[in-house]
């Protein structure tokens, strides 16, 4: 006997046993922080958060910044020295969180890549992210210039050099830092005016990189943020940030105290060749911007619209995860009258708009059931039609219907006599009637299987079946349907053990409170 | 999982996230020149003499030309590769021809070039020629330098400002 899955797998990860460790590392820190807080969960909004800090602490900085070769050293090494618990705070806090922003930003592409989010819809947002690499090392690169010191100097002579490499150049752009004589003020303004341009260009490039998502993470949870920035400021006071010796064209800095996360490059290029450093770098940027390329799974089937059935109502739209919704005239011409329209470059087949149409009631009398928005590879009416044949299957003194998620943990072992399991497109699929009309058509319980908290592989799939459950959000499960008779859990693909341990409370509780049953079956 | 358990292990991941960053904005040091090096650095932008000397046009030549285009001397564009030999106590460290830029080949030589070399007293000669119709070397500047380590000695090349410059 074998439970009924339909829907596509996941895009293809590249490495099955890495996603696994991932996952298992992300429910440690579950349990350490709540999935809200989780680091890793929200690496994305933990990008956007330490770049509003990188600013504030900057324009603190700048403010007192002086662009002329004589003053720029003096005036950043005085922050440090003169102010130590105001801008050498802030300039500490600047340096740190810029750091902390690589290092997210690693940690957002090495995870999404591990769980093979790259591909089919998702492919404009890991594309346009591409640029984004190079456009927050550049603004970064030319900020350790600013500061004017042994590492400024090591880094400008590198940075330009490396350019030459290209040969574009009619005259060598290193020598713009050749002798003391070559540098001048205007350099200094013209390094704060890139230092200010490229960080827009990355704001606009992030805002661009979100564009396809409706609801983007960008604002950690509270704790999450607050406990970022006392990290940061606990460091910056512990190890406040001071500049080297002021950078002297006449001498070259012999052993540099480097910041890794930014200047790496630098010593790749004087280990090797500037060639070799450009083909990295070329090979890395056209690596990561072919990765939609990559072999991968069919692309799911995506939602259509059925006008009939359709009364505009603007819950998918109000649901969808990924802005594939619109809402535009209905074509049967009564005044005002709306429909969904479904844009297929956007819609990843997730299902959470049928589970938000009010038609996919399957109390609905009609011999086929038709919702207003279906997923031609598991309609509502398909579901009902399996939900009929397992209730007439199941045997037993509690039976129980569990409705699980494709991508979370796996509910088909759970299949047996008096358990039907049933695994969706995404648990946010489910139209919450669907597990009253289980229980008044037989059933004793209900258990609902969706993603870890914060883990939807469809982003908001889990809370909005939460919230349409618990009756926050539309469509709602029914007050009457009593609450000891389905069961929400949460659960990751590495949580199986713990669907079976709440499927037997779940039993334990139907056992004992039988009276609430009969309401239902009435 | 219990609250103050919870809390302790934020902790211990915050604690190892600044700890990260903190380390790596400073460390590994990393040895850029050796304590026993100094750095040399070759670079100039020089336009070459003109390819081929400048030719008086001949008084038919010129009234066959419009009257504004009447110049007396006919010069072609394209300019000299600059030919450029630096030794260090008589041991060649560089030896290059740097053509001219441009599609026309009429812009300047362009040059930049690093060598670590080792710290000391040295011989340093230079010669640059910088006309292909001139045989051997026009500029020769050769003397002897003390680079303590870590010095940077910039060698340039500008005839307006006496030709070959160590700096």
């Amino acid at each position: 006997m074998c439970a009924h899955s339909v829907s596509s797998p996941l895009p293809a990860a590249p490495a099955r046993p890495l996603r696994d460790a991932l996952e298992r590392l992300e429910a440690a820190f579950d349990r350490w922080f709540g999935a809200h807080a989780n680091p890793l969960r929200h690496l994305g909004a933990l990008g956007f958060f330490l770049f509003w800090i990188v600013v504030a602490s900057g324009v603190y900085v700048y403010a007192l910044y002086d662009t002329s070769v004589a003053g720029a050293y003096a005036s950043v090494q005085g922050l440090s020295q003169n102010q130590p618990w105001a801008g050498g705070l802030m300039r500490s806090l600047h340096r740190y969180a810029s750091d902390a922003f690589v290092l997210v930003v690693v940690l957002h592409i090495a995870c999404e890549l591990v769980r093979g989010r790259y591909t089919g819809f998702r492919w404009f947002t890991w594309v346009s992210g591409v640029p984004l690499l190079w456009l927050a090392l550049g603004s970064g690169v030319i900020g350790f210039w600013l500061v004017w010191d042994d590492v400024a100097q090591f880094s400008a002579a590198a940075t330009l050099e490396w350019l030459d490499a290209l040969g574009l150049f009619g005259e060598p752009l290193a020598r713009n830092v050749l002798t003391a004589d070559s540098v001048d003020d205007r350099f200094f303004s013209l390094l704060a005016f890139l230092h200010i341009g490229l960080p827009l260009l990355l704001l606009l490039g992030m805002w661009v990189h979100i564009q396809r998502l409706s609801r983007p993470d960008t604002q950690p949870q509270r704790t999450l943020g607050w406990g970022t920035l006392a990290a940061l400021v606990v460091l910056s006071l512990a190890a406040p940030v001071v500049s080297q010796a002021p950078a002297d064209l006449a001498r070259a800095p012999q052993v540099l105290a480097l910041d890794w996360f930014y200047l790496a490059p630098h010593v790749l290029m004087y280990e090797t060749s500037a060639a070799t450093l450009w083909i990295v770098a070329a090979a890395v940027t056209l690596l990561l911007a072919a990765c939609p390329a990559l072999p991968h799974a069919p692309r799911a089937a995506v939602a259509v619209v059925d006008p009939a059935n359709c009364n505009g109502c603007s819950r998918c739209f109000a649901d969808c995860p990924y802005g594939a919704i619109t809402m535009d005239a209905h074509p049967d011409a009564r005044v005002g009258a709306r429909m969904a329209v479904v844009a297929p470059e956007l819609c990843a087949g997730c299902g959470i708009c049928a589970g938000a149409c009010p038609s996919a009631t399957p109390f609905r009398s009609i011999r086929e059931l038709a919702s207003g928005i279906d997923m031609p590879q598991l309609t509502i009416g398909a579901l009902r039609e399996r939900l009929r044949s397992e209730l007439a299957r199941l045997r037993g003194a509690t039976r129980v219907v569990v409705f699980g998620c494709d991508h979370g943990a796996d509910v088909r072992g759970l299949q047996d006599g008096n358990t039907a399991a049933m695994s969706l497109l995404c648990a946010g699929q489910l139209p919450p009637a669907f597990v009253e009309y289980a229980l008044r058509r037989g059933a004793d319980g209900v258990l609902v299987v969706a993603c870890a908290e914060d883990g939807c592989a469809f982003r908001q799939g889990e809370r909005w079946t939460e919230e349409r459950l618990r009756g926050q959000r539309e469509p709602y499960l029914r007050e009457r349907v009593p609450a000891r008779a389905w069961r929400l859990v949460k659960a990751g693909r590495q949580d199986a053990g713990r669907v079976r341990e709440e499927l037997a409370s779940l039993r334990a509780g139907l056992r004992a409170g039988t009276h609430d049953r009969g309401a239902m079956h009435a | 999982m219990p609250k103050p358990l919870a809390l302790a292990g934020q902790a211990v991941l915050y604690a190892l996230f600044a700890a990260t960053i903190g380390w790596f904005s400073f460390h590994p040091r990393y040895q850029h020149l050796a304590p026993d090096q100094a750095l040399l650095k070759l670079s100039f932008s020089h336009p070459g003499q003109l390819r081929e000397a400048c030719r008086t046009r001949s008084a038919e030549e010129l009234a066959k030309l419009p009257p504004n285009m009447r110049q007396p001397l006919d010069c072609p564009r394209e300019r000299s590769p600059v030919t450029v030999e630096l030794t260090l106590d008589g041991a060649v460290v560089a030896r290059d021809v740097v053509p001219p830029t441009g599609v026309a080949r009429d812009g300047p030589s362009t040059l930049y070039a690093r060598f670590a070399v080792p710290a000391g007293e040295h011989r340093l000669a230079v010669r640059i020629n910088d006309s292909v119709r001139e045989p051997g070397f026009i500029y020769t500047r050769e003397e002897a330098v003390q680079l303590a380590p870590g010095r940077i000695l910039v060698v340039d090349f500008d005839p307006g400002k006496g030709g070959i410059l160590f700096q």
